[in-house]
């Protein structure tokens, strides 16, 4: 067997020297959920793992701004336990939330479900439609990038070697806010997404939307965020001609593929009803009616 | 490359070398610490056969490296019961039949630990079984699991168990 090595840096200066400074591949660490299991089935063979955890600012949340700094490396457990996060950007929490069992819940980060890069991660579309950004740290400083812009392909990110995320960002609130994460399972727990869809709205005083947007995930090779969606929400209350705009819109994004989960076809209808039922959820959130996710 | 970490093992301090940085928390306490009672089921965080809390929260030691738990607490099977008085979990475990071949058992037992710590069930018995979709039980022992979760945590809210978990 290869031989690993392992390191747990104090400092991101030093996370980023340990990463750039390995001849083979080196992998930043945070739960380690996906990780580990991809270093077990031999699929990722790295010189190097870098465990994140011990770096100042990569785990604990913090309202900044009028938002909220997630440590890169901060579980889902303390994101679901957080409530003033929960209350801003409950789509965002229950994306998480969904993602494996309580066991999986407190290792699992959102940056990892991010640069894990799977096309079905649940929180990616839910970041994506609350406009999130990550904070990336390497050798020339901190860079911030939309988190649409991160996965490039299945299982690669737009991040260099040496680079990490050392928080995720959500943005301030406008009054009348409000977001939600649905996915489709064959099963009701521990199950891979079939389509997810994200959806993140502002209303005026009237309930008539003024800012949306939708994203999708498990029906193409990249979580998407579909314009055409958020615009199609932008300047009505959620009439039956808006909703089919939005279903029509979610559907014309998908690139699915056909697999074991749903065919083409079965993906994007679901896409489409996804989006309508997310919608529901966060207009109805926005307008200060309570919601439940699912 | 050899690792030295310290850590809390059922509040014991243990020092341990890792000769390889892959030994997961899971073949750490089974195969170095002699403590098989956590159990390897899937290896890959579906069964929750290695369920252990870390730091008082419930994960599975299988996805966990060793050397990240480096100063950290654990607590496993073995660390649950008080000489010969069984934590209130494990007996209600056996009160309600909650196992046939005992093989997900320590498991099932941490999480429920867990859950009982967590507080966020009440006694709703689908909040109960949606906390506990991490543990896997092949003989379908999950009726008596359900039922002996609901029990413990009512014989822990008695005036008289305040401090047992
Ligand atoms: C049983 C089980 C069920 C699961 N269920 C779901 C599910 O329902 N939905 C879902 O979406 N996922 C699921 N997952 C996958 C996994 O748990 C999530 O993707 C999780 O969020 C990964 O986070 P982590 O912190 O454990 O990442 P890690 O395993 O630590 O890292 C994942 C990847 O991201 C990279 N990385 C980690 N941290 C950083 C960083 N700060 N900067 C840059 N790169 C970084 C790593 O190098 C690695 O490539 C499941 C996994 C298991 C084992
Ligand atoms: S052995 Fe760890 S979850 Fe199955
Ligand atoms: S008692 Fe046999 S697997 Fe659960």
């Amino acid at each position: 067997m290869p031989s690993l090595n392992y390191a747990a840096p104090t400092s991101v200066q030093e996370a980023v020297a340990l990463l750039a400074g390995a001849a083979g591949l080196a992998k930043p660490m945070a739960g380690g959920t996906d990780l580990l299991v991809q270093l077990r089935s031999g699929r990722l063979k790295p010189e190097l793992i870098v465990d994140t955890k011990q770096i100042p600012g990569m785990i604990g949340i913090r309202e900044e701004a009028g938002g909220f700094v997630i440590g890169g490396a901060t579980s889902g457990a303390m994101l679901e336990a957080h409530a003033a996060l929960k209350a801003a950007w409950p789509g965002v929490v229950e994306a998480m939330d969904l993602i494996g069992s309580e066991q999986i819940q407190g290792r699992a980060s959102l940056a990892g479900n991010l640069c894990n890069a799977s096309p079905a991660a649940d929180s990616v579309p839910a970041m994506i439609a609350a406009a999130a950004v990550a904070v990336i740290v390497g050798p020339k400083g901190e860079r911030t990038v939309p988190v649409e812009s991160i996965v490039v392909s299945p299982g690669r990110t737009s991040l260099a070697r040496d680079e990490f995320i050392l928080a995720i960002r959500l943005p301030p609130r406008p009054a009348h806010s409000g977001d939600a994460y649905l996915r489709f399972i064959p099963r009701t727990e521990m199950d891979i997404a079939v389509v997810g869809c994200g959806v993140n709205v502002t209303l005026d005083a009237a309930g008539v939307c003024t800012a949306a947007r939708v994203s999708v995930g498990a029906v193409a090779p990249t979580p998407l965020l579909v314009a055409e969606a958020g615009a199609a929400l932008v300047g009505h209350t959620l009439d039956e001609a808006t909703l089919a705009k939005l279903d029509a819109a979610a559907r014309a994004a998908c690139k699915p593929i056909s697999d074991k989960r749903g065919t083409i076809e079965y993906r994007i209808k679901v896409a489409g009803v996804l989006a309508r039922r997310a919608a529901a959820i966060a207009f109805e959130r926005a307008a200060g009616r309570v919601a439940k996710g699912h | 490359m050899s690792l030295s970490i310290s850590l809390s093992v059922n509040g014991v301090a243990r020092e341990v070398a890792l000769d390889d940085p892959r030994v997961t928390l899971l073949d750490l306490l089974r195969e170095r610490l002699d403590l098989t009672g956590t159990k390897k089921g899937c290896d890959r965080g579906q069964c929750g056969a290695c369920t252990v809390l870390l730091d008082g929260r419930r994960i599975n030691a299988c996805l966990a490296l060793a050397a990240s738990c480096d100063g950290a607490a654990v607590l496993t099977i073995e660390g649950l019961a008080q000489g010969d008085t069984l934590h209130p979990v494990q007996a209600a475990f056996i009160a309600h039949d909650g196992l046939q071949c005992g093989f997900c058992t320590p498991g099932q037992i941490m999480s429920a630990v867990g859950l009982l710590r967590e507080a966020q069930t009440g006694d709703d018995p689908e909040r109960v079984r949606e906390a506990m979709s991490g543990n896997l039980c092949r003989c379908g022992a999950y009726a008596g699991i359900t039922e002996a979760i609901l029990d413990a945590q009512r014989q822990l809210a008695a005036p008289d168990h305040a401090e047992a978990a």
